[in-house]
């Protein structure tokens, strides 16, 4: 049997080090940082064809991440996905002529909101609706019509 | 065909018998935490000899577990020109899988063995029967804090393996391979959610832990007392947890990443 002082220090240091593992986890690894509930207000565009938008998906203007996505639902009167996006609080200019797509990042990789500041002179407001939205490029669609189109021409 | 019924009926009643007595262990074994919590000297002495001691192999197999996917994923990945997304390869397999059912077997391997042969041996020599005869509850002496620091280890142990694993990864992909550093850790912040990886790896890996120690105690407590005995009781605890950990690991991963 060791020496009971050498013991605890040594119990005290994995204990220490698996203490650091598991914060190195959480705050390098895994988007804790970004966990933490940042102020937002919300704001709602309706799209024909929201695509693979998730929950959680990013939105953002000019290429920066400035919210994310919050609810999707599908509102049965006018047949139309229903987003809702918290947009975090410091970015609370957004001129309510702000036009919202969805675009795909890359090829095949996720799918997001993008917002294209107008130029009103009136902000969003908690709860504002965005009026000109643009849907999800859906992959298989384009390929058929562009299938179709070239068919076509050469008849 | 009537000796095949009763092998088989026999089979189940000792099967429940064993999981009975195993069940009526474990809760004895958890009515004593209160009277360790009062002597910590006990704990930390277990601690010593179940975490520290396992520490190192631990540290080594993270590592290269880690290097080993950065290696075997660079290749795959880089046919799709997507090398960047390595870091979220590595990290999500490490946190979610590789991290707690690798540091769980090796737990099993070099601290679940230890643990039977250690109490199987005290049960051989009647050092359990003498603590008895002394007026000592050898559950609450012996068994409660070994499992306790079986529990508390675990999940220190497979947060190290997999946070060495990911340093690993990233020593042979951005050292090695030269995939971009910044690429590396953004995507995989990106992409690893706390809640979703961190904390369920961390609960895989407390499961885990009960499962493991709960089965190496029991069995070292319900050995033969021979030499015989002790070495078969050894082995099932290996062979046991394994399956058990495996098995768990499954259902467990069912239940938490299904929604994705």
């Amino acid at each position: 049997m060791q020496h009971t002082s050498t013991q605890d220090t040594l119990v005290g240091l994995f204990v220490a080090s698996g203490i650091v593992g598991l914060f190195f986890l959480a705050l390098q690894v895994s988007n804790l940082s970004s966990f933490v509930e940042q102020d937002s207000y919300t704001i709602i565009a309706s799209f024909e064809n929201s695509g693979g938008l998730k929950v959680k998906s990013p939105v953002s203007a000019a290429g920066v991440k400035i919210g994310q996505v919050s609810a999707i639902n599908f509102d049965p009167k006018t047949y139309q996905s229903v987003v809702k996006m918290s947009i975090y609080s410091q970015y609370n200019t957004l001129p309510d002529d702000t036009t919202a797509s969805i675009f795909t990042a890359g090829l095949l990789g996720e799918q997001y909101v993008n917002l294209d500041p107008g130029g009103s002179d009136e902000y969003f407001k908690n709860n504002g609706k965005i009026e000109i939205t643009q849907s999800a490029i859906i992959l298989e669609k384009a390929i058929g019509q562009f299938l179709f189109k070239s068919a076509e021409e050469k008849k | 065909m009537i000796e095949l019924l009763q092998y088989l009926g026999k089979t189940t009643r000792v099967g429940f018998t064993k999981l009975g007595r195993g069940t009526y262990f474990l809760l004895q074994t958890i009515s004593g935490i209160a009277s360790v919590l009062l002597r910590p000297r006990l704990l930390i002495n277990q601690m010593y000899s179940i975490g520290v001691l396992s520490f190192l192999i631990i540290i080594i197999s993270g590592l290269f577990v880690g290097m080993v996917l950065g290696l075997q994923g660079y290749y795959i990945l880089s046919d799709f020109g997507a090398e960047e997304t390595l870091g979220v390869m590595v990290a999500a397999s490490l946190v979610r899988e590789l991290g707690p059912v690798v540091s769980a077997l090796l737990f099993a391997g070099r601290a679940g063995s230890a643990l039977t042969a250690e109490i199987g041996l005290m049960k051989a020599t009647e050092q359990l029967s003498g603590m008895e005869m002394m007026a000592v509850d050898p559950i609450k002496r012996i068994i409660t804090p070994r499992f306790l620091a079986g529990l508390l280890s675990m999940p220190l142990l497979a947060a190290l393996f997999s946070t060495v694993g990911i340093l690993g990864g990233d020593m042979v992909g951005i050292g090695l391979l030269g995939v971009d550093e910044g690429a590396y850790w953004s995507q995989m912040q990106a992409k690893l959610d706390f809640q979703d990886d961190i904390i369920n790896g961390v609960i895989k890996s407390i499961v885990f832990g009960f499962v493991t120690t709960w089965i190496a105690l029991f069995e070292g407590y319900d050995a033969i007392p021979t030499s015989e005995g002790v070495s078969r009781a050894t082995t099932r605890t290996v062979v046991n947890s394994a399956f058990s950990i495996l098995g768990l690991d499954f259902i467990l991963t069912a239940l938490m990443f299904g929604d994705n």
